[in-house]
């Protein structure tokens, strides 16, 4: 059975006992995407704060979501990873998401990206199920447009 | 395959077609899919499998005839006419329809398009006639709550170009269409109603003669989505009594890339064209032409000569097995897969829960696990189903879940397939820990 290569048992937990899970306020963008495919959603609040040396930091990522259990495993992954980490850093995070994505199973990728993604490498079996790297991506692109919209709202130094 | 595939289940009975003799005809049904899986093909209703005789079909148009019809006068170009108006014919008499009432498309999506865009074209056409059906302010287009995207979206879109009203028929809890509002909701305003014949995620199968009735009581046109129907079940335009049917080649055994609209002779006549260009032309001009009769006016550039020719073979090989036969095979299937599932704790049918006036689409949630989830452990048992809305967002809205994985069948299925589906979704409520 090739099943548990994608079901990872992290992945399940993420999806049963999701970390985060919740809208909260405050918040300097609010993004709703879905993966029109099959119906997977999410909201997402995005907070960002100045820290000392003047770069945004993620401070808050809150969400609403429904969907298959890589979506949402994906989402709770994602908040683990990014949250107190720069909005670069967490951009960049992204990036070795995508990567992993884009690996097509290949352990080599993974395994190069395990200090980066932590618990979200178990999503590498993922990669090799073209139709649920969608699920798997709809977060983190979600993240992204979060960025880029707090960045420009948000005056340059000010905590929002 | 070697095993035994239509074995009688308990009280069921032998099932109307042969299923060991059919498969065979499918060469696809002889490859495995993860890691050596019998494949369970259970999607039928997204795009059937072909039988050999289709893909021979187009093979024998390439490599003996191939030329592009109605142009030229060398001996290629007669035999391809020839072969193309002859399948013109034979798709045309599976509906019972003269030919001349057949136009192909390349889908259904594109014959609905071209009806949609016929009736805003016709409120800016020069000539007189092709005035007769135009949609304007005021008017209304009347659909269901249960089409296809391809089947709503072209309606939507044609009230935002005219400024006509788009209305709808809702549904009743139990997957029917509600139709206590019919003579509100169809009214002296109303120029078209479109409908489907069979809910390609339902699988309600739709009574249109009232629909129509009260249609054509208020001298409304109905268009009639048929992609779900005619590949399963007989149907005739005479005795629908609408005035447009449409349907796609690839999901009853034929090609991708050719579909079909069906429309009352006299009623085509009035329309103008969709797409415009080489071989629906009467006269061209510099300054304007005049177009060609039905059907060839709306038939623009050179056709799926191939494609037409493997649908020939298609319903060729439909009619040898008999629509009749055909119908009562998937109702048998239908019926013994609404009983599997009704045997399994946390699953739910969404659409009419028996065979009474219903095909052999079959909808269901599973409590606690995603249809995508659900999907994933099929395709690792080898059984290929549909997951997500299928098409038709608002019917998953309008009873409340996010999603379904759906089961259809197709002559080459039999009661094993499905006994195949039961045991997965029983696997995976074990996999992801919910029985």
């Amino acid at each position: 059975m090739q099943l548990e290569s994608m079901y990872q048992e992290i992945i399940l937990d993420h999806y049963k006992n999701p970390h985060g899970r919740g809208l909260r306020e405050p918040f300097e963008a609010e993004v709703h995407h879905v993966n029109p495919t099959c119906g997977d959603e999410v909201t997402l609040r995005l907070h960002i704060e100045n820290n000392a040396a003047g770069d945004a930091v993620v401070s808050d990522l809150s969400y609403e979501g429904m969907g298959c259990s890589i979506s949402q495993a994906s989402i709770s992954a994602m908040y683990d990873l990014v949250l107190g980490k720069s909005v670069t850093e967490a951009l960049a995070t992204g990036e070795d998401f995508m990567t992993l994505m884009q690996a097509k199973g290949d352990p080599t990728v993974a395994e190069k990206l395990e200090d980066s993604l932590e618990d979200a490498v178990a999503f590498a079996g993922v990669s090799k199920y073209p139709a649920r790297i969608k699920c798997a991506l709809m977060s983190w692109m979600a993240l992204k447009d979060a960025s880029a919209r707090a960045l420009a709202t948000t005056t340059p130094g000010g905590t929002s | 395959m070697t095993q035994t595939v239509s074995r009688p289940v308990g009280a069921h009975e032998p099932l109307p077609l042969d299923v060991e003799a059919i498969r065979a005809d499918f060469p696809i049904l002889t490859r495995t899919v993860r890691d050596g899986k019998r494949l369970v093909y259970l999607d039928s209703g997204a795009t059937s499998q072909k039988p050999r005789s289709v893909l021979d079909a187009e093979r024998w148009f390439y490599e003996n005839v191939n030329a592009a019809p109605h142009r030229g006068a060398h001996a290629l170009a007669e035999e391809a006419t020839g072969a193309y108006e002859a399948a013109r014919a034979t798709i045309g008499g599976f509906i019972g329809a003269p030919d001349r009432e057949i136009v192909f498309t390349r889908n259904t999506t594109e014959a609905i398009n071209l009806v949609a865009y016929a009736l805003s074209n016709a409120a800016t056409a020069k000539e007189e006639e092709f005035r007769t059906y135009a949609v304007g302010e005021g008017d209304e287009i009347v659909v269901t709550e249960m089409e296809h995207h391809a089947n709503l979206v072209p309606w939507q879109q044609l009230c935002e170009r005219t400024g006509a009203t788009l209305r709808w028929l809702g549904l009743t809890d139990d997957g029917r269409l509600d139709l206590s509002d019919l003579a509100t909701v169809v009214n002296e305003r109303t120029k078209l109603v479109a409908v489907t014949q069979q809910s390609n995620i339902l699988g309600t199968i739709n009574p249109l003669g009232d629909i129509i009735a009260r249609a054509h009581e208020v001298g409304a046109l109905v268009l009639v989505d048929g992609a779900q129907s005619v590949p399963h079940q007989p149907v005739d335009v005479t005795e629908l009594g609408a005035d447009f049917l449409v349907f796609s080649g690839h999901k009853m055994l034929g090609p991708t890339g050719v579909g079909v609209l069906w429309g009352r002779y006299k009623v085509l006549d009035k329309l103008p064209p969709f797409l415009t260009g080489g071989s629906m032309i009467e006269v061209v001009r510099m300054e304007a032409s005049t177009f060609a009769a039905p059907p060839q006016r709306f038939e623009a550039g050179v056709p799926m000569t191939a494609q037409v020719i493997g649908l020939a073979a298609a319903v060729e090989y439909l009619q040898d097995l008999g629509m009749d036969r055909v119908e009562e095979h998937e109702k048998a299937l239908t019926g013994y897969a609404l009983q599997k599932l009704a045997e399994i704790p946390g699953v739910t049918v969404i659409g009419p829960p028996d065979t009474v006036a219903r095909g052999g689409a079959v909808s269901f949630t599973v409590e606690g696990i995603h249809p995508h989830d659900v999907g994933q452990v099929l395709d690792d048992h080898g059984i290929a189903v549909r997951v997500g809305h299928h098409c038709a967002w608002p019917v998953v809205r309008r009873y409340g879940v996010p999603a379904t994985t759906r089961a259809t069948f197709y002559v080459h299925n039999g009661y094993d397939d499905i006994d195949a589906l039961a045991d997965g979704i029983r696997a995976a409520q074990k996999f992801f820990g919910t029985a």
